[in-house]
């Protein structure tokens, strides 16, 4: 399958990424801002807020992760223009993040709660700025560029049998064909990786990044021994050997098919952003959806490609999570929720190569404007940034 | 997975040409025959067993103490002689790295 002259309507960034949409990303720096974050949003149109729960009270490597979470945040290429919204006393470094997000060219301001003087004086003078940023960058045009410009993150979750047998593989599919045409893509689920580990650290393409995959695995097992929790005692469940999965490789591998089989070419701390070029990247990241949603969007990644069986619902501000599901109950139950049906390879009719096929094109599809079913109905509100130590 | 390892069929899966089993796409009985289709050849398999819908059956013969293949990985190791169309389950596979140890 040869994707490699196929192109989408993006936006070029002055830093050379490619957007597929053009919001004014209004950042919460910290927890105390959010409601200002979100009300300014709620007054400019085009606009997407991020808000999550960090920001403050935390030990420094969780602080240096949020901040560069929301350093690469702002980079992401689907913000045209960034308002970071603060609180001031707040334990990361506003100054710097919008400093650094205003390194790759894009025009950002900041609002400062406690400088400004109170919620209203704040939101004036935000909202006014929010508007100026969002009026600067209303004419700018999509235009035809290369597929290999694009950047999928890849994530699985709400699974079901069918996961690993049709949606999973059909993404795993997508992946190569996008890296074959010089595209890019992201995975993480560090959690998801064990048991598998040994198997996807000989993809790495060097010794050096395998030992740096297989550290990622082994700091999360100790962090989850520390807590009294053994990640591979209890798998599989008795519900996932009932459902057939034998041992934890297989359940391991069922969701890491969907990163397909080329090389990993580096691995990545959570907040991290891969460099540009070709290739599959690794973010260490937890599995749950708000904060490996946030990671792949730090890392770059225009889309999401999403895949359920159950049928999860999740979006992101700014960045359009593609759901793909290969249980037909779940496509015809949850219609609002789900965009791509790969069902047939499970009921016929249809090969895993070709669904591989209509993974990516779709996806390229909603690069060029087409709206998934998250985007439609605004479910893209639930979002948060990773931590590993205490709150204090 | 550069294999065409594709059935129309649609019983099972096959879903990698290294892989030593196949995966039922819906409740297969004892003495079903499946034919699969891997890289432009085909071969049948007689279960011997009744295998569950995503529950897995041998497509050769896997002795004791050999890697059992799915996604065109290593999943376990047999822990017993597994012969064409049997069931491949817990009951003769073995993962090869939830030891206690962790290796």
């Amino acid at each position: 399958m040869n994707f490699s002259q196929k192109t989408f309507m993006g936006y070029k960034r002055p830093d050379g990424q490619v957007g597929v949409r053009n919001y004014l990303g209004v950042l919460s720096t910290v927890t105390c801002a959010n409601q200002a974050a979100e009300d300014i949003a709620r007054h400019v149109t085009d606009t997407a807020v991020f808000t999550h729960q960090q920001g403050c009270g935390l030990l420094k490597n969780d602080l240096d992760m949020v901040e560069r979470t929301l350093i690469n945040l702002g980079r992401n290429p689907n913000l045209g223009a960034v308002l970071v919204v603060s609180l001031g006393c707040e334990g990361v470094d506003a100054g710097k993040i919008a400093k650094q997000i205003a390194e790759s060219g894009k025009p950002v301001e900041t609002v400062t709660i406690q400088k400004e003087g109170g919620y209203f004086k704040a939101l004036q003078e935000a909202g006014l700025k929010a508007q100026k940023l969002a009026g600067g960058i209303s004419h700018l045009q999509r235009e035809q560029i290369d597929i290999h410009h694009l950047r999928l993150g890849i994530k699985c979750g709400a699974s079901d049998p069918t996961s690993g047998l049709s949606a999973n593989p059909a993404v795993g599919k997508a992946v190569d064909y996008l890296i074959e045409a010089g595209g890019s893509a992201v995975f993480g689920e560090t959690t998801e990786v064990v048991g598998a580990e040994h198997i996807l650290s000989l993809r790495c393409k060097d010794k050096a990044t395998a030992e740096k995959f297989l550290d990622f695995v082994r700091i999360l097992e100790e962090r989850v021994k520390q807590s009294g929790a053994d990640m591979r005692g209890g798998n599989p469940s008795e519900g996932n050997i009932a459902a057939g999965l034998t041992t934890i490789e297989e359940k391991s591998l069922g969701a890491m098919v969907k990163t397909g089989s080329m090389p990993i070419q580096d691995v990545f701390q959570y907040g991290e952003r891969p460099p540009a070029g070709k290739g599959l990247f690794f973010v260490d990241s937890p599995g749950r959806e708000p904060e490996i949603l946030a990671a792949l969007a730090a890392a770059g990644c225009q889309i999401i490609l999403f895949s359920t069986g159950i049928g999860a619902p999740q979006g992101f501000p700014f960045v359009p999570v593609v759901k793909i599901c290969g249980n037909r109950k779940t496509v015809e139950k949850l219609v609002d929720f789900i965009d791509l049906d790969v069902s047939q390879v499970i009921l016929g009719g249809e090969t895993l190569a070709d669904a591989g096929k209509r993974a990516l094109e779709f996806p390229l599809a909603v690069a060029s404007g087409n709206k998934t079913k998250a985007e439609t109905i605004g479910y893209c509100g639930s979002t948060a940034i990773y931590q590993t130590g205490p709150i204090v | 997975m550069k294999n065409k390892t594709e059935n129309m069929d649609q019983k099972f899966i096959l879903l990698h040409t290294k892989d030593n089993t196949i995966t039922a796409l819906r409740d297969l009985s004892e003495g079903d025959a499946l034919t699969i289709e891997d890289e432009g050849k085909r071969e049948q398999i007689i279960l011997r067993e009744n295998v569950a819908y995503a529950h897995k059956a041998a497509r050769n013969y896997i002795s004791k103490g050999a890697d059992v293949f799915k996604y065109g990985e290593v999943i376990g190791i047999a822990t017993d002689n597994i012969e064409p169309g049997n069931h491949v389950h817990v009951h003769n596979v073995d993962s090869k790295r939830a030891k206690k140890d962790g290796s």
